[in-house]
């Protein structure tokens, strides 16, 4: 499989004790949803993925993105995106120069700022950019870190937990916006929650763990 | 004494003098220019300080010389630095160019070979320097022999407030009365300071009814004799003095807010005008007076050296010279600058420098220099040691 | 890439600037006090130099002046500060004080004692300002009060200056042992609030700030400012003795210098060794008495009298440096006059000059040893991320070593070493001393803001595509602009009120604001004094008004960094 992420016989295991054992291809435009109550490991399978796994832990398999092994590449070099559930908006940028570090390099500044407007036109917050983050809403900062996440140009998308510090009427709203984007770009989507909501609406596969 | 031993013996080598020559005052005046001195210097009084920074000023526009005041609290700790530093073979380029000195220090570093000289009388001003009149060839009784020059005189007065003291005092035993009279209202800077070490040397002087022993060595044989009447006269001066002897002023211009704040009514002081310079700063009250015994005060000179491992002895004997000409003297006797004794003579003066020193208000607690009477000789330093070390066991660790 | 491989080599260096000195030190002691100096010709092993010691009549008050110094101002400071948090924690007299005295813990050691010292002698500020209405007094009272044999009032001007640290420390202690709720639960089971905490806060967070009471021991006992400006000198301390024993001529003083300090090593550790006995038969009478069941009956009176105490010291220290102000532009001022005849710059005007000499050499020091020990912290707190290191409780103890070992232990024998070896004196040994007390502090004073960063931060920037470095510099540091920023302004006034280190690793030749203000001491210049205390003060204060305003304006549009 060339595109898409795959996690090959990834077991995780702390200080000895094994936490969870998955292996499965995430197509392009795909969810998976990795579902159990906290403390069975989720996360940490996702910072497995992103490269930022706590010492403690012991992981066997690979990780596999569009075709190549990035099990031993440098967090910052293997082009997975990831939302937490706090938006973690850089809180000493203002909301445009936000989106710039997420911005790939290149272009000339007004090209830069072109895509700027053009992202917070997209999720409908345009003229934002010299706001400071810590004055927005849950939602307008939930879509500022999903936009500011897609203009870095992933190859795949993480969530943890995304949603669950929006209010339900957000919740929804922010949902599709999400799953609507990375259809749109055709990434491959690995989501870990404990929300059954979250589950069906990926509308993908659904991984139960530590579930009796 | 017993460091005087260690010295000698650690010591035995000469460093060799392959120095500039002091006679060859312009090619000492060429090797100075760009030269920085390190001088060592007691940095307790703000006055002298503010000199020696003018001092600095005036070297640096005539000579091109850099001068660096290294405060000491005590000038021990610059005989210290040279005599480590030669033991760990730093011949060329020491820490110390300059020392304000006399007494032991000098003493105890001539002995061991740590000086640069003779130098001082090869200096151009040495011509005016007042040879015949002054101590300034012997220091303590030791001979100078070109190893240091002087830069001030200085003699013991005692200064007290008349407010509260109107008359001064014809001598020691006086002293004692007066104290036992108004008990708290003296003291002395606590031994072994030089000014706290002086009066103990001053009492001695003052008590004995011939003080011409002092000027010989002290011995284990005649030390215990002739010093017994010190320690009588200090046991029952003790209890009298302020705070009953539990604590000592640590310097003699320590004692000034004493007096101006009233805790003191007599002080003494190495400096005769040093009341009437403090008087201008507003350091102390302007009823303030000086006095001096019957039979006179010990006085002596203030000497500059140069350490034999000074990386700029040039620039060294450049300011020495400075230090000794009718300007820089002048200043120092001004007392609202310095208020120190000059070293010149004055017949040896030009009409026009004579006159600055005689245009000078010395200021008006100032004795003038008939007032201030005999000179008594310093004894020679080895009682100084002495006496300062048995001082500190009799009292400087008092229950 | 290079960088990758200096990283890794950076916590092992930090140790070694910090520990380096002080081992180096000790062995530069050690050999002289057994008698072998060779520089100088003595070859040992001899116990002369610790016969030379003994024989010294002043030793044993020496000695006991050390110990009881150390004890008393330890356990009092400790004592208001644990009280006052007791009584008054979360209270606006808490905040109040809590405010008056951060400031206060940057007003250098040597400016605070002279303050005190202005303020309480027989001829201060007190009796003047009392004088001669209430006390009858028209010139002052022949009393002993600074420099007393005693040591009480060199005690007094260490306790005013260690309140504000242990509170700090408290503070921090605080917000991990979840107090707030504790109180609460035993209020409601009946206990008085000073009580209720000491019964159930007390325990947690005296196991969290006992290293920085072993400093404050440790330094207490072996102080030299200090105790030159307010202790006795019939005989001095023993760190004096043996400071004085150090600079005497006399090569054979210098081996009884280094017995001494030997000496003082010894009983800094018989003193620790003595307060952690005392911790054990605390802890059981204290178990005893939360046993006892007892609800607390003196409790008011007794936050009361903490309160006070604590307010007297925050006063101290102010008025201290209020007098200082008001000497540095007097003119004559006799006693019993509350203020002086007249104002005059003439003072400024005279020491303005030299205290700007002496400010340069400061700065030039302090900055340049706070940000090597700035940038040596967050290299190895940075390390400790990346690498997934941690820090064991022992490490930490590595941390505080140097500040419990006596000053007047190893810093003589550095010196010594430092001339045996040839090594010129000067500005940059000065710098590498500095660092020795400077990184602990800075270190301390960082990690706790560095860690608590939520590093999922940096697995945003990372999944951004954001290097490490790009992480570290783009996001990391400028979001802890401001505890970073606090930690280099403490890294600076811990070097400004650096004293000994100063005084005898630069040979005389370097010549800082507190060097120059405590040589005054002895001269007895108050006007002189005035402006040099002022000097250092506002040295060591201005950096902590900048690391407030630094930041305050650089994020003024950014509400999340606000309070950081």
């Amino acid at each position: 499989m060339d595109k898409g992420l795959s996690l090959r016989q990834v077991s995780i295991a702390k200080d000895g004790a094994p936490l969870l054992s998955v292996t499965h291809d995430i197509a392009p435009g795909e969810v998976l949803t990795v579902m159990g109550p906290s403390g069975v490991g989720k996360s940490t399978l996702l910072a497995f993925i992103t490269g930022t796994l706590a010492p403690a832990f012991t992981v066997t398999g690979e990780v596999w993105l569009d075709g190549q092994n990035i099990t031993h590449a440098a967090p910052h070099q293997r082009r997975v995106g990831i939302l937490f559930q706090d938006d973690l908006l850089f809180p000493h940028l203002s909301v445009g120069a936000n989106l710039a570090f997420g911005l790939q390099p290149g272009g000339s500044a007004a090209e830069r700022k072109a895509k700027i407007a053009k992202a917070l036109e997209e999720v409908g917050l345009e003229g934002f950019e010299d706001r400071d983050p810590a004055t927005l809403s849950g939602g307008q900062k939930a879509r500022i870190a999903l936009m500011r996440m897609l203009l870095s140009e992933p190859c795949g998308l993480l969530l943890d937990e995304p949603f669950s510090r929006l209010d339900a009427e957000r919740r929804a709203q922010v949902r599709d916006m999400v799953f609507d984007r990375a259809r749109a770009r055709a990434l491959p989507v690995l989501m870990v929650t404990h929300d059954a909501e979250d589950a069906q609406a990926a509308g993908g596969v659904v991984i139960n763990l530590g579930g009796a | 004494m017993k460091h005087l031993a260690v010295l000698a013996a650690l010591l035995a080598p000469v460093p060799a003098l392959a120095d500039i020559d002091p006679a060859n005052w312009e090619a000492v005046t060429a090797e100075a220019e760009g030269q920085t001195v390190f001088w060592n210097a007691w940095g307790g009084s703000t006055t002298t300080n503010d000199f020696i920074a003018w001092v600095g000023e005036r070297v640096m526009e005539d000579y091109g010389v850099t001068l660096e005041h290294v405060k000491l609290t005590d000038t021990a700790d610059a005989v210290t630095r040279v005599l480590s530093e030669k033991q760990a073979g730093e011949d060329d380029d020491g820490a110390v160019d300059m020392i304000w000195i006399n007494g032991a220090n000098f003493a105890a570093m001539k002995e061991a070979d740590l000086l640069f000289g003779p130098y001082a009388e090869q200096l151009p001003n040495w011509a005016v320097v007042d040879v015949e009149g002054k101590t300034v060839q012997t220091d303590f009784t030791v001979p100078t022999d070109g190893f240091e020059s002087p830069w001030a005189m200085a003699q013991v007065v005692f200064v007290h407030d008349t407010a509260d003291m109107p008359d001064g005092l014809g001598s020691m035993q006086e002293l004692l009365e007066w104290t036992a009279a108004n008990p708290g209202r003296f003291s002395y800077p606590q031994p072994p300071d030089f000014l706290g070490t002086t009066f103990l040397k001053q009492v001695l002087v003052d008590i004995l009814p011939d003080p011409s022993v002092l000027a010989d060595p002290a011995t284990d044989e005649n030390y215990d004799e002739i010093t017994a009447p010190l320690w009588s006269y200090l046991d029952e001066l003790t209890p009298n003095l302020w705070r009953e002897g539990k604590a000592y002023p640590p310097t003699g211009t320590a004692m000034f807010p004493l007096i101006a704040d009233g805790e003191l009514d007599l002080s003494i002081s190495f400096s005769p005008g040093a009341a009437s310079t403090a008087i201008a700063n507003n350091e102390l009250p302007p009823s303030v007076r000086t006095f001096v015994l019957d039979k006179g005060t010990i006085g002596n000179a203030s000497f500059v050296a140069i350490p034999y491992n000074s990386g700029s002895k040039a620039g060294a004997m450049v300011v020495a010279n400075f230090l000794m000409s009718p300007e820089a003297q002048v200043r120092a006797q001004n007392p609202e600058i310095l208020g120190y004794g000059t070293v010149l003579n004055m017949d040896a003066l030009s009409e026009e420098d004579r006159a600055a020193f005689e245009a000078l208000d010395l200021g008006i607690a100032t004795l003038s220099p008939a007032e201030l009477g005999t000179v008594q000789d310093e004894p020679h330093p080895s009682w100084a040691t002495r006496i300062a070390d048995d001082w500190m066991t009799r009292y400087g660790v008092s229950e | 890439m290079n960088r990758r491989r200096f990283l890794p080599i950076l916590p092992i260096l930090t140790l070694l600037a910090m520990l380096g000195p002080v081992a180096a030190g000790l062995w530069g002691t050690l050999l002289p006090a057994f008698g072998h100096l060779p520089a100088a010709g003595l070859i040992g092993p001899s116990l002369e130099p610790f016969r030379d010691l003994f024989d010294w009549a002043g030793l044993p008050r020496a000695m006991l002046l050390s110990i009881s110094t150390g004890l008393l101002a330890t356990s009092i400071s400790l004592a208001i500060v644990m009280l006052v948090t007791a009584g008054w924690s979360g209270t606006k007299p808490f905040r109040a004080l809590e405010r008056l005295l951060s400031p206060l813990l940057s007003v250098p050691h040597a400016a605070a004692a002279f303050g005190l010292a202005f303020l309480i002698a027989p001829s201060g500020w007190a009796s003047r300002l009392l004088s001669p209405g209430l006390t009858g007094w028209d010139r002052p009272p022949d009393l002993l009060i600074v420099q007393d044999t005693w040591g009480l009032t060199m005690t007094a001007g260490l306790i005013v200056k260690e309140v504000p640290f242990l509170l700090l420390i408290t503070l921090a202690a605080l917000g991990q042992a979840d107090a707030q709720r504790s109180v609460a639960i035993s209020q409601a089971l009946g206990y008085g609030r000073v009580t209720g905490w000491l019964k159930t806060v007390f325990p947690r967070v005296y196991a969290q700030i006992r290293p920085p009471i072993y400093v404050v021991l440790a330094y207490s006992m072996s102080v030299v400012d200090v105790a030159v400006i307010l202790g006795p000198n019939t005989p001095p301390s023993l760190s004096v003795q043996i400071v004085k024993w150090m600079s005497d001529p006399d090569l054979a003083m210098r081996l009884e210098g280094a017995a001494g300090a030997l000496l003082q090593l010894g009983l800094v550790i018989g003193a620790l060794v003595f307060w952690r006995l005392g911790e054990f038969v605390f802890a059981r009478l204290g178990a005893h008495w939360v046993g006892s069941g007892m609800r607390g009956k003196l409790d008011r009176p007794v936050a009361l009298a903490a309160l006070a105490a604590g307010a007297i010291c925050a006063l101290s220290v102010l008025f201290g440096l209020v007098v200082l102000t008001i000497w540095s532009f007097a003119g004559f001022w006799g006693f019993p006059d509350a203020l002086p005849d007249g104002f005059t710059m003439r003072n400024w005007m005279r020491f303005g000059p030299g205290t700007l000499e002496a400010l340069g050499e400061t700065a030039l020091i302090a900055i340049t040893v706070a940000l090597v020990a700035l940038i040596l912290t967050i290299g190895c707190l940075e390390a400790e991320y990346r690498y997934g290191l941690t820090f064991s409780q022992r490490a930490v103890w590595l941390l505080y070593l140097p500040l419990l070992i006596p000053q007047t232990a190893f810093l003589p024998g550095l010196q010594t070493l430092m001339l045996s070896i040839g090594a010129d004196e000067g500005r940059i040994p000065v710098m590498l001393a500095h660092l020795v007390f400077v990184l602990p502090y800075v270190f301390l004073s960082l990690a706790d803001p560095f860690r608590a960063w939520d590093t999922r931060m940096g697995t945003i920037a990372a999944a951004l595509r954001s290097s490490p470095n790009g992480v570290l510099w783009r996001v990391r540091m400028p979001m802890l602009l401001r505890p970073i920023l606090t930690a280099l302004a403490v890294g600076l006034a811990v070097s400004v009120g650096q004293y000994l280190a100063t005084l005898l690793i630069g040979g005389g030749r370097v010549a800082t604001l507190t060097t120059e203000a405590v040589a005054l001491a002895s001269g007895g210049d108050r006007r002189a004094i005035g402006v040099y205390g002022l000097m250092q003060t506002g040295a060591a204060l201005v950096p902590f008004a900048l690391a407030l305003l630094i930041p305050t304006i650089a994020w003024r549009n950014r509400r999340g960094l606000r309070h950081g």
